[in-house]
């Protein structure tokens, strides 16, 4: 009876969980979408409760003390993190939340495999789920790691890398067989070593600003292993839950990609970037560029109808999104049209330029997409390059040699007036020359985006 | 710490000054001393006081010219010249390529001389390019200029009394002054159309708001040095036949050309005579002799068909305040460049681009011309790009269909291997793989419509719901084993930090999208 209760509860789950995401569809029912998600997961977790209650196999009160301590300890650490969490930490969050799911599959199907009666196809699935949540578990960490700049961001490039990919898989489809043929614990501990290595070789020849693909790639395996997991222990819960998260990391995988106008293989394969910020030999003369002061902006910006603002991953590492948003009010005031134009792959994380300009009290209608604002920058007196480079860089539509020849770019060379917040002269992540910088149209701003973007407020 | 000299222009008529009250307190800022001669701006209704108290001291002429620096915007004549210091350094207009007397003297009088009219075309040195500033005024005058002699609205009106049509204007050349010409006239409601014969302006026209107007194939070189150059023959009668249709139905002209200091023909007497009554030509090249043939510089003249043709000279100083003030900043940035420590103190740095340009006298050596730059305004003169192998519609039609029809028979081989494995697998995981399989789609459209900015709420959000791991885990929990307890609990805590974290943060993140108030 109990079963078939919970077996109604999971079904009802599955259909928040869908409406769930529904409804993250638009920011105005997003609020929504949320709180359904969490009714949803308040059911089944209950259900289950009940259910492992039921299942016990020790003293009822001892299972329920452990899901308890379970619960008390998840609340805890994860009420903590998500306070005090900064948006521009969102993209490390974010990956170690993937690390969980991965060590928690590894953990799940171990367990699976030790209680379950062992027939081949209960053991194919054990296996897949393990090697799943292990490549998850340590790429996440690595990525973690990578964005969280505890190691170097640029790609690691081991001679015949792919190689040694092709080789760790190719050795375990054998221990896939030996593990069937025996059943033995034996080769599945050597396939999660070997899947443990290959996680963490993966990630680490991929550099830092492949990260959106990276992290969203991550978020579509620990979607895999949690339907391996339902496979396993035949949940459908698990497998429809699953399967959602992992379709729409794959989509956001694709998403990402295709605003780099590079395949998913060739990003999984890594090592882009491999300069690690040095200019590709050129023998290019771009002419002279031009500086121009805090004051001047300011002034330009004075006289300016129509105003557009391109944030890059530059603007999350100065934290610049405050005075910015700032900066962009007093514009508003003052009558003019003020808007953000924001590239598919600006940041490390999907959409990540959105949350630290919602974080900085920005109000998202007048935060567009590169293809809602592209035709408009003919009619925009400035543009404001805060922190982005390879993602306004006019040689990937002008220069089919350009590594980056047939990205979409947000075509900011248009406007009347650019300026280019930057630190330096050094080139993007892609290591490629901005012919923007030395248009007759752009003037260079150097220094911290943050503090010059406080100088432009003040001399207002 | 130097002191800039602020003379009165000498030229009569000229109500320009190479200073305002604003630029001397932008010097003095860069650690110089001003001194401006009693008067010098009254005619551009900048009065003493206004100097005085802006920091600058007032000084008799004699006073100014003995400075270390001198600004002006005539080049000085030669008693000027007598009475400079030797080792000052005098900034002015000096057009250095015509006036070769002028260097020889001043390079005897052993002082540095910067031409603010040599300035190198590079980007960089825009914000000092006194050439442009007076260039955007004079085309803004000349239409002003128009307007009063033409006995007519500029936009279209529409009364009780009837209508009248908008002015017609036809601008010829779309180099700075030609664009303000542009921009002037269409603000005031004109019909504005024009012409360049650089084809590529026509974007810049456009974006002005003015027609693009193009002789038929007169499609002219790209020169490499961002120069217009001169025509070909048949270029030019299809041109000149294009000017004479446009002038004849324009009311007001504005011409522009200059090549290099030559003013070509652009209009004829008898396109002149072609016009109405009361049309209005402008001339912006009356000072390299005029673009129409019946021009008298500096004059106003009335046609025998009632023409009337403007070649006034002054147009920049018919409107002294802007003009001086717009001056007087390019001078301030060229001292900002020349100033790099911001002590007052004038560094020239020949090897530098800008500076080596515009110095045509240094230390009592005559230094123009200048080694040539390589000009980074010019597109290098793209090569004719390779002819693109026509494609037949039709056969990329039928390479589509092939394409499509490989597509689905190998989607349709996919389903029947799928098929034929599903047969040997037993029927309870084939539920659990239909319902993978139709979550898998369903996810593909649920998620297809999120919103790109709410990305990464997305994530945390995904990455909450796939805590539901967190299921098997507790399932595992009560188990008999210890290890599988201990491995299930450590699965099930990792899992819910998962469930909390990713609900909470979404949360947290969806709250602050917020629409406009």
């Amino acid at each position: 009876m109990l079963t078939s209760l919970a077996q109604a509860v999971y079904l009802i789950a599955a259909v928040l969980f869908v409406l769930s995401l529904a409804g993250l569809s638009k920011p105005e029912s997003a609020r929504r979408g949320n709180v359904l998600g969490m009714v949803g997961m308040g059911l089944a977790l209950f259900a289950t409760v009940l259910l492992a209650a039921q299942n016990s196999e020790r003293p009822v009160y001892v299972t329920l003390m452990l899901i308890a301590l379970v619960f008390l300890i998840g609340a805890t650490i994860g009420t903590w993190q998500a306070r005090k969490v900064e948006m521009t930490q969102m993209p490390e969050m974010i990956a170690m939340l993937h690390s969980f799911v991965g060590l928690a599959a590894v953990l799940v199907g171990f367990n699976s495999y030790l209680t379950e009666a062992p027939d081949t196809v209960h053991l194919v699935e054990v296996f897949l789920g393990v090697f799943i949540g292990a490549v998850t578990f340590t790429g996440s960490i690595v990525a973690y790691l990578k964005l969280a700049a505890k190691i170097s961001s640029a790609p690691l490039m081991i001679p015949g890398r792919n190689w040694l990919n092709l080789g760790a898989v190719v050795a375990a489809l054998g221990l896939m067989g030996w593990f069937i043929a025996d059943a033995a614990l034996a080769p599945l501990i050597a396939m999660t070593v070997i899947a443990l290595l290959v996680g963490w070789h993966l990630v680490a020849s991929i550099g830092g600003g492949d990260m959106p693909v990276v992290v969203s790639m991550l978020n579509s395996y620990s979607g895999w292993a949690a339907a391996a997991a339902g496979f396993m222990l035949s949940n459908d819960l698990l497998i429809v839950v699953g399967a959602l998260v992992g379709s729409s990391g794959a989509i956001l995988s694709w998403i990402m990609c295709k605003a780099m106008n590079r395949s998913f293989i060739s990003v999984i394969l890594g090592g882009f970037g491999a300069e690690g910020g040095t200019v590709v030999a050129s023998d290019t003369d771009y002419g002279e560029h031009r500086e121009v002061s805090a004051a001047d902006v300011a002034d330009m910006l004075k006289n300016a109808r129509s105003v557009i603002v391109t944030p890059g991953y530059g603007m999350a590492v100065a934290k610049a999104q405050y005075p910015v948003a700032d900066l962009v009010q007093r514009l508003r005031a003052q009558g003019g049209t003020v808007r953000f134009g924001v590239h598919p792959v600006a940041g490390r994380l999907p959409g990540h330029m959105n949350v630290l300009l919602a974080e900085a009290k920005v109000p998202y209608d007048i935060v567009l997409e590169m293809d809602e604002i592209n035709d408009d920058f003919a009619d925009t007196d400035v543009v404001l390059v805060i922190g982005a480079n390879d993602t306004v860089n006019p040689a990937a539509l002008e220069d089919p040699g350009s590594p980056i020849a047939g990205m979409p770019v947000l075509e900011v060379w248009g406007s009347r007036q650019v300026i280019v917040f930057k630190r330096s002269m050094a080139t993007g992540y892609a290591g490629v020359q901005n012919p923007l910088f030395f248009r007759e149209n752009t003037a260079m701003l150097f220094g911290d985006a943050k503090s010059q973007v406080e100088n432009i407020i003040q001399a207002f | 710490m130097m002191r800039i000299g602020v003379p009165r222009e000498q030229r009569p008529g000229e109500r320009l000054v190479a200073a305002t009250p604003k630029t001397v307190a932008q010097l003095v800022k860069l650690g110089y001393e001003v001194v401006v001669e009693q008067g010098a701006g009254a005619a551009a209704n900048f009065p003493d006081v206004a100097y005085s108290d802006a920091g600058a001291s007032l000084g008799s002429a004699a006073e100014v010219w003995a400075s270390d620096v001198i600004t002006s915007v005539e080049a000085p004549g030669d008693a000027q010249i007598e009475a400079l210091q030797p080792g000052a350094t005098v900034v002015s207009m000096m057009s250095p390529a015509t006036h070769p007397e002028l260097l020889k003297a001043l390079a005897a009088r052993g002082v540095n001389a910067l031409a603010l009219d040599a300035v190198p075309r590079i980007s960089r040195a825009q914000a000092l390019d006194v050439l442009s500033t007076l260039s955007n005024v004079a085309g803004y005058r000349a239409v002003i200029e128009a307007a009063e002699e033409y006995g007519g609205m500029f936009s279209g009106q529409v009364t009780a009394a009837g209508k009248t049509p908008p002015a017609h204007v036809f601008v010829i050349g779309a180099g700075v002054a030609g664009l303000a010409a542009i921009g002037a006239a269409g603000s005031l409601g004109a019909q504005v159309r024009a012409f360049d014969v650089r084809p590529e302006v026509g974007e810049q026209i456009e974006s002005m708001g003015a027609q693009f107007v193009q002789a038929q194939t007169a499609q002219q070189e790209v020169s490499s040095d961002g120069y217009a150059s001169a025509l070909t023959a048949e270029q030019e009668e299809l041109t000149a036949r294009m000017y004479a249709e446009e002038t004849r139905q324009a009311d007001i002209v504005i011409t522009t050309a200059l090549v290099r200091g030559q003013a070509p023909t652009t209009i004829t007497a008898e396109m002149v005579a072609a016009m109405r009554p009361g049309s209005v030509i402008v001339d912006l090249a009356a000072s390299g002799g005029g673009n129409c043939e019946l021009t008298v510089p500096g004059e106003r003249v009335v046609t025998e068909n009632g023409v009337v043709i403007l070649g006034y000279t002054d147009l920049t100083s018919r409107m002294p305040q802007h003009t001086s003030q717009l001056y007087g900043t390019n001078i301030v940035h060229l001292m900002a460049l020349l100033t790099p420590e911001k002590d007052g103190q004038l560094v020239l740095d020949l090897e530098d681009v800008v500076q080596r340009g515009m110095t045509v006298v240094g230390a009592g050596e005559v230094l123009w011309p200048p080694p040539p730059v390589q000009v980074s305004a010019a597109p290098a003169a793209q090569p004719e790009a390779a002819p693109v192998a026509p494609v037949d519609p039709a056969e990329a039609a039928r390479a589509a269909q092939v394409r499509g029809q490989r597509r689905m028979a190998m989607a349709g081989l996919g389903a029947v291997l799928l098929a034929l494995a599903l047969m040997f697998v037993p029927a309870a995981f084939l539920g659990h793989f239909t319902v993978f399989v139709l979550a898998v789609v369903i996810g593909y459209y649920v998620i297809s419509n999120v919103s790109h900015s709410l990305h990464t709420p997305l994530m945390a959000q995904t990455n909450a719901i796939s805590g539901i791991i967190l299921v098997g885990a507790l399932l595992q929990i009560g188990s008999e084993s210890w290890i599988v307890s201990t491995l299930a609990f450590i699965a099930a805590a990792v899992a819910s930090i998962n469930i909390f974290g990713g609900f909470l943060v979404a949360y947290r993140m969806i709250g602050m999208f917020r629409k406009d108030a």
